[in-house]
């Protein structure tokens, strides 16, 4: 079935008796030819490119909960490819490109939304790294602004210019980013990866997988064993968890981070805006909720909850940026685990063992990668090569040293 | 959270720095070579479950303490001086 | 306007004046903003999300869904208040939100003539062509319709706190359980906090007309209060809202201190630790859909009765019936009879139902209908066999009552189905945290007062503390039988969740589409999402899901809560830390002193620093910071530089212990010397630097940066305690302690002269990288260090803090006639550039020793930190290295953050071969000058590159030199 306004209007008009689900729920098959371990969004986004771009076939996804359960369903929605590192970039360009033509490829309105992420400095030498950053991202073929006092009061008039702790010096605007509805990204791949013949099956949780000869043969599962000639993993947030089954260690801890949203309010931001003083960004979903959030909590955990003092440390940026915000009321608050890789990038990249291939280290950056991550994992289960824009996601980069760290805080994943 | 600070009782998690799996107390010998070291300074074991972990008193009395904590719960289950842990002495 | 009723707990003798809409309205003392409106006959308060349908109050409590309200004026309009949950104070400004035009005649209301298109997710299969228009047009035009109020866009003019607690027993709500848990352990002597987010204590039972013991139940809480207020031990907190679990019995609260404008404080943000806590947060009733259940007067039965009883209002001035499923339906029939009011009858879903007064009953019936476009007229009644509509103006409903178990699930414990009272009770919660009264589902006041009490006393036990023994009064004890029924079928729209507009027909699409799973459902139609987080709709959700997929609602799943327990401030939940009180300000010892010279501040972390000093006829920051860095060229300068962070090593093993932590050989410099030493991370990049003076034999001094005091002395710990902790050596951050300025340029020894007492500063005596204790100024204890950072010769000296402010007087005042000159940050970073020092944009955490041109300071003859690591393949073999740019043009600037290319190269990543980390303006050189990092830069001098900044547009072409744009040999420093 075609989404369409047309349909909308059709269905409208006749008591939506023709609406389909969404996706089946089949029951497991003995063999595929590829399993995806995760219904995430980087599990289903690479489900739907095996069968969408890379012509593979006999797919399944196993998911251990409801599909988009994972972090796909529980982050703040941010969409930009503002990095700096040559190893970084180009991926998340290439994500960008996929965002904007996401809904005419799914056939399903994710609610990308372009309204762009505004990083503000508040010394000269952010400021300077923010063009070094802004030049690396032109280089890389993305779109970059570097706005000064001025140009950032006439976008955000509201924020703290009279009375701030650190004044605002300018920006780092990349108008083409934003935020995407997130569950949507999730159910539009389900769904387009469902129709195109991918087996999505829920409530099917990885117990174990077989191994022999250091090759891999399928995986255990809570509704038995479900053989494979290739399983591709991406379960962020339970990497470590995952990969111990099959014997492996990772240069990843997991670590919580926490979302907020506030209760509706007509439109008050216009993007995404980052404060570069302290631990605070903002944007405003479709619905009129704030979408904010902070610092992870800092301390291993998969626990899926945070702590008061981050709590507070997030509302203080927010309160020190955007005093209006003040009566403002948060609404809800959670946690999601997530994966912190040892240089703050991802990893996607084949294993030890034969046939089993790793997605993950994606940190709290993973939203913003799902449609490149899909493609790249894909590319790599499919051809058996990596993805020109992902070959640096190797595992051994660590050991090798060529580590790809945005930051420059070395191996403390907590600091990334 | 709290941690229960050995010497000074229940402080607030606040108050201290974390770092990470107590493994990284192990440093190899110098002479074990690059892929040692690398091991040591980038796989975790990452448990879902018990952890030992090093937390720094950094805004109280600068000790660093292993502390043995669920990463599933947050449940603590006991903290020593680091210090003491490395020199295997009593509490 | 509605009459009152008799009796209530309001003061009658207190009339209060309030405006809605602008409407001058009367209420009195003990009135909420939703009971006076329901007493000045107002019974339309707002609109609906989605398809902005009329709506009233429907609750009584925090749980409700319909009447939020604007409040207050100016800056302190504050969107989205629930009108049930506001003490009316005296001259109270609310306004309607959410609406196009009038309350009334919303033009946005034609969103509810349009609702077959906007079905559950209809907007994931639509808006998708062409691409562009999303942004430009569907996307504003949804963003405007949609949220609820709007902020002032002022900066909250309000005062808030953060305060700690730490008690025993947290005993959260005051209603009949929570007064037994509180007077329980309270008499026996534990330390207590009570709160309740209410106005007053009490809980339900001020809504009831039971009486406790002989007294009225109002009575009786008044009593307790004002024991439990008595005692020492117990911390009484009303209209304090327990709003999330943390670990290790941490609890958040939020106190509204004062709802006056102007008050001097207006939220408190309480952190509670205790030990242990009794959840007597009591119940939250459930309604049933039917068609066109949403209209204004139809409410909660119980919402309806503590109306009546306590407000002494009644929500329609006609006619009132009740359509319920349980027995508690009629105990609001009969209070409201007992009122007087006028019961048209109580519908009751249960076949054979009888009543329990004199009052008509509809046993078997459903309300199918209702009418009323602003306001309830008449309900359509299905009973035996017939269909009939009614005339009334107010409806309550009652479906069963939810035990409000939101606090036990925020460690995401799922609660569970209890299939005999047809209700989730917690499961799997906090530990410590016990439930008691209804919201562990024992909902009368007998068994509500005996469960708290059992759960203080089970706290108590396990506290080790003896119970005293605390009589419990008489109260009701009925028993509330209640019959499955979810929902009236049938055509139409039924209303789950008011606020979002979920129907159940929403829930059966959700259901048609394959969005089964509760979280499915929840996020496929926004269900529960809105400001209420379903505390009147999640239940009955599930329920309607259960009966479609034909399983038990245990099988469909459950539900779980997240903090906040009910929406929080963010001002408050920011504890008053904004504006300048964001972060700490830390100023230098000679900050006042530079203050009264005109300097201006930047910030440095949390350091304020003097950047420039301007003199008059200086109109550019760089006119100052020319001059400042010419003076230390030329005369003398002084900076202060107390914020390097410092670090005294001390012990037998103090230099072996060095070793370690630099990536040089340290524990070779004899006494009275200092090194330049560099730290390396254990994975082999280069973090920190500086110097590093032997004191004594067991004595050293460790300088770092300002950025990495802190971290430096963390990992010196760190490997003080975890590693080496047979090592024989103490730590100290003596940062704050001494007073440290910078006295450079070819006059300082001559200077320094003058302040020192009887310490010989030749050259032979005292040699470049010298270090010494010594006193200055007749005596002032003090420690000297021959280093130099700008390339000349140049001093630290450092004094005890207190006297860094008299030092630098003194120093100007004994430099007059040397051209003595105070420099800046600016000044600062002019000079380390010219001659090459890198700082923190070369020092970044992503550079090593090699690409500064440090390599061979990696010692391979000892183990040191990050030394294995360094030598790493990915390491060893990047070409990158530190270089000088000159502009080839000297007027055009170098811009800092520019990348690297051969000249005529195209723009692409491909061609980058390094950016620039720092640039300036030189005096010295007499053009601009920067440094930058450059593939094989080494070997590469004399090449002209372009300096890209397309972010600018600039392409600015530069010549590559050595990083040493002023005495390349030394010979200055060494003088």
């Amino acid at each position: 079935m075609r989404f369409s306004g047309f349909k909308v209007v059709k269905e409208a008009l006749t008591g939506h008796r023709g609406w389909k689900p969404l996706w089946r729920d089949p029951e497991p098959q003995g063999h595929y030819d590829i399993v995806i371990v995760g219904g995430g969004g980087h599990g289903l986004a690479t489900a739907y490119h095996l069968a969408a771009t890379f012509g593979q076939a006999r797919i399944a996804v196993l998911e251990k909960g409801w599909l988009g359960g994972g972090n796909i369903g529980r982050n703040t929605t941010i969409i930009r490819s503002n990095y700096m590192l040559p190893d970084n970039e180009p991926f998340y360009e290439f994500s960008m490109k996929l965002w904007e033509s996401m809904e005419q490829d799914l056939n399903f309105n994710a609610m990308v939304s372009q309204r762009g992420i505004l990083n503000l400095c508040h010394t000269d030498a952010q400021r300077d790294a923010f063009r070094r950053r802004g030049n690396a991202m032109l280089l890389a073929g993305a779109d970059a602004e570097l706005l000064d006092q001025d140009g950032v009061r006439a976008m955000a008039p509201f924020l703290n210019f009279d009375n701030a702790r650190f004044p605002i010096k300018g920006g780092l605007l990349q108008r083409r980013a934003g935020t995407a509805r997130h569950d949507g990204v999730a159910w539009g791949y389900a769904r387009a990866a469902d129709q195109r013949g991918v087996d999505i099956i829920q409530n099917c949780e990885v117990t174990g997988f077989r191994i022999e000869n250091g090759a891999v043969k399928g995986v255990e599962t809570s509704r038995g064993f479900i053989g494979a000639g290739k399983v591709g993993v991406a379960v962020a947030g339970s990497s470590g968890r995952v990969m111990q089954m099959a014997g492996m260690r990772l240069p990843i801890e997991s670590h919580v981070l926490q979302a907020f949203v506030s209760e509706g309010l007509k439109p008050v931001i216009p993007g995404v805006i980052t404060f570069g003083a302290g631990h605070f960004y903002v944007s405003q979903s479709d619905k009129g909720g704030l979408v904010f959030g902070g610092d992870i909590d800092g301390y291993n955990s998969y626990a899926q909850r945070g702590n008061l003092p981050v709590v507070e440390d997030v509302a203080e940026g927010g309160m020190a940026l955007m005093p209006m915000l003040g009566r403002a009321r948060l609404l809800r608050m959670w946690g999601g685990v997530m994966d912190m890789s040892m240089d703050g990038s991802p990893i996607i990249d084949r294993t030890d063992i034969d046939g089993l291939f790793f997605n993950g280290g994606w940190c709290y950056g993973g939203f913003k990668a799902t449609p490149a991550s899909g493609y790249c994992f894909a590319h790599l289960l499919a051809t058996g090569r990596p993805h020109e824009t992902a070959a640096a996601y190797r595992l051994d980069r660590f050991a090798r040293g060529h580590v790809i760290d945005e930051k420059g805080v070395g191996a403390q994943p907590n600091l990334h | 959270m709290l941690i229960p600070h050995p010497l000074l009782g229940p402080r607030d998690a606040q108050e201290f720095t974390y770092l990470g799996d107590a493994a990284l107390m192990q440093r190899p010998d110098p002479q074990a070579g690059e892929a040692a070291f690398a091991d040591y300074v980038f796989q975790r074991d990452n448990p879902a479950g018990v952890h030992r972990e090093l937390w720094y008193h950094e805004y109280g009395d600068r000790s660093w303490l292993v502390v043995t904590r669920d990463t599933t719960t947050h449940e603590i289950l006991g903290a020593k001086l680091a210090r003491n842990v490395k020199m295997g002495l009593p509490e | 306007m509605n009459a009152r009723l008799s009796g209530g707990l309001i003061d009658r003798s207190k009339p209060l004046s309030f405006t809605f809409n602008g409407r001058t309205l009367q209420g009195f003392e003990g009135d909420t903003l939703a009971s006076a409106l329901m007493a000045n006959g107002i019974r339309l308060v707002a609109r609906s999300f989605k398809y902005h349908r009329p709506r009233g109050i429907f609750s009584a409590g925090s749980e409700e869904p319909n009447a939020l309200v604007t409040l207050g004026t100016g800056a302190r309009a504050e969107p989205n208040t629930r009108a049930t949950m506001i003490r009316l104070p005296e001259g109270l400004v609310a306004r309607s939100q959410n609406h196009a035009g009038p309350l009334g005649f919303d033009l946005w209301s034609v969103n509810d003539l349009a609702a077959p298109f906007f079905a559950a997710g209809f907007y994931y299969k639509t808006f998708m062509w062409p691409r562009a228009f999303w942004e430009k047009l569907y996307e504003p035009a949804i963003r405007n319709a949609a949220g609820l109020g709007r902020l002032s866009m002022q900066p909250d003019p309000d005062s808030y706190d953060k305060g700690f607690l730490h008690c025993d027993l947290l005993v959260i709500g005051g209603g009949a359980a929570g007064l037994a848990a509180a007077l329980t352990a309270g008499r026996s002597g534990a330390e207590v906090v009570l709160a309740d987010e209410d106005f007053r204590l009490g809980g339900r039972l001020l809504a009831e007309s039971d009486p406790l013991d002989a007294a009225t139940a109002a009575d009786w809480v008044a009593k307790a209060e004002a024991e439990l207020r008595a005692l020492p031990n117990v911390r009484v907190m009303p209209r304090t809202t327990v709003f999330g679990v943390y670990d290790h019995g941490v609890y958040g609260a939020v106190e509204e201190v004062s709802d006056l404008p102007g008050a001097p404080l207006r939220q408190t943000l309480w952190r509670i630790t205790a030990k242990r806590a009794v959840m007597a947060t009591g119940a939250t009733e459930r309604h049933i859909p039917f068609r066109d259940n949403d209209r204004p007067g139809i409410l909660l039965a119980g919402a309806m009765r503590a109306y009546a009883n306590r407000w002494a209002v009644t929500p329609g001035a006609g006619k009132v019936a009740i359509f319920t499923n349980n027995d508690d339906g009629h105990r609001t029939a009969l209070d409201l009879q007992a009122k007087g009011v006028n019961l048209l009858g109580v519908i009751d879903s249960r076949a054979g139902a009888t009543p329990f007064g004199d009052y008509p009953i509809f046993a078997g019936g459903r309300v199918t209908g209702t009418s009323g476009r602003k306001g309830l007229r008449a309900i359509r009644l299905s009973w035996n066999g017939r269909e009939e509509e009614l005339s009334c103006s107010a409806l309550g409903v009652s479906g069963g009552w939810n035990p409000n178990v939101q606090l036990a699930s925020h460690h995401r414990g799922r609660p569970k189905w209890d299939e005999s009272r047809l209700a989730f009770l917690s499961h799997g919660g906090p530990e410590g945290l016990l439930p008691a009264g209804a919201a562990a589902g024992e909902g009368s006041t007998a068994q509500a007062l005996a469960s708290g009490q059992a759960a203080a006393r089970a706290a108590l036990e396990q506290l080790g503390t003896p119970a005293a023994d605390t009589p419990l009064p008489q109260g009701e004890d009925r028993q509330i039988r209640t019959e499955a029924f979810w929902h009236v079928p049938g055509k139409g729209r039924a209303w789950v969740d008011f606020q979002n507009d979920v129907t159940v027909k929403d829930i059966k699409l959700a259901h048609q589409e394959n969005m089964r799973s509760v979280e499915h459902l929840k996020r496929w139609t926004t269900l529960g999402m809105a400001t209420d987080q379903g505390k009147t709709s999640n239940v009955t959700a599930l329920a309607v899901m259960a009966e479609l997929t034909g399983r038990s609602i245990p099988e469909t799943g459950t539900t779980i809560f997240r903090p906040p327990y009910t929406p929080v401030s963010l001002a408050v939940l920011g504890g008053g830390d904004t504006g300048k009180d964001f972060r700490p300000t830390r100023l230098t010892p000679t900050h006042h002193w530079a203050k009264a010279q005109g300097a201006v501040f930047t910030e440095v972390g949390q350091w304020m620093r003097a950047q420039y000093y301007p003199q008059p006829g200086e109109t550019h920051w760089r006119q100052s910071a020319d001059r400042e860095a010419m003076a230390v060229r030329s005369a003398v300068g002084l900076c202060d530089v107390t914020t390097l962070g410092k670090v005294d090593v001390q012990g037998p093993d103090a230099a072996e212990f060095l070793n370690r932590i630099y990536c040089n050989m340290m524990g070779t410099v004899k006494v009275g010397k200092a090194r330049y030493g560099l730290m390396l991370r254990e994975d082999g990049f280069a973090y920190d630097d500086g110097t590093c003076a032997r004191m004594g034999e067991e004595h050293f001094v460790v300088t770092t940066t300002t950025a990495n005091a802190g971290l430096v002395l963390r990992n010196m710990e760190f490997a003080r305690q975890c590693l080496w902790p047979e090592l024989d050596v103490t730590l100290i951050s003596t940062t704050d302690a001494w007073a440290q300025i910078a006295v450079a340029g070819p006059r300082s020894r001559e200077l320094l002269s003058r302040v020192v007492d009887d310490f010989d500063l030749s050259t032979e005596a005292f040699p470049f990288m010298g270090c010494a204790e010594l006193t200055v100024c007749n005596g002032c204890p003090a420690r000297l260090f021959r280093i130099s950072f700008s390339g000349e010769l140049a001093y630290e000296l450092a004094v005890p803090a207190r006297y860094g402010h008299a030092l630098m007087q003194r120093l100007m005042e004994k430099g007059a006639d040397l051209g003595v000159t105070p420099y800046g940050t600016e000044a600062l970073s002019i000079l380390r550039i010219e001659k090459g020092h890198a700082a923190g944009a070369e020092l970044n955490g992503q550079t090593t020793a090699q690409m500064m041109g440090l390599g061979r300071m990696v010692s391979v003859k000892k183990d040191s930190i990050g030394a294995v690591m360094s030598r790493r393949e990915g390491l060893a073999q990047d070409g990158r290295r530190l270089v000088g740019l000159q502009a080839v043009d000297p007027q055009q600037a170098i811009p800092a953050g520019a990348h690297l290319l051969a000249t005529g190269a195209a723009q692409t990543m491909a061609n980058d071969q390094g950016w620039v980390t720092s640039a300036c303006y030189s005096p010295h050189v007499g053009g601009h000058i920067a440094l930058g990092y450059l593939e094989q830069g080494e070997a590469r001098m004399g090449e002209t590159l372009v300096a890209a900044n397309p972010l600018q547009d600039q392409q600015i072409p530069v010549r590559i030199v050595p990083a040493h744009f002023v005495d390349p040999e030394g010979d200055r420093l060494r003088d």
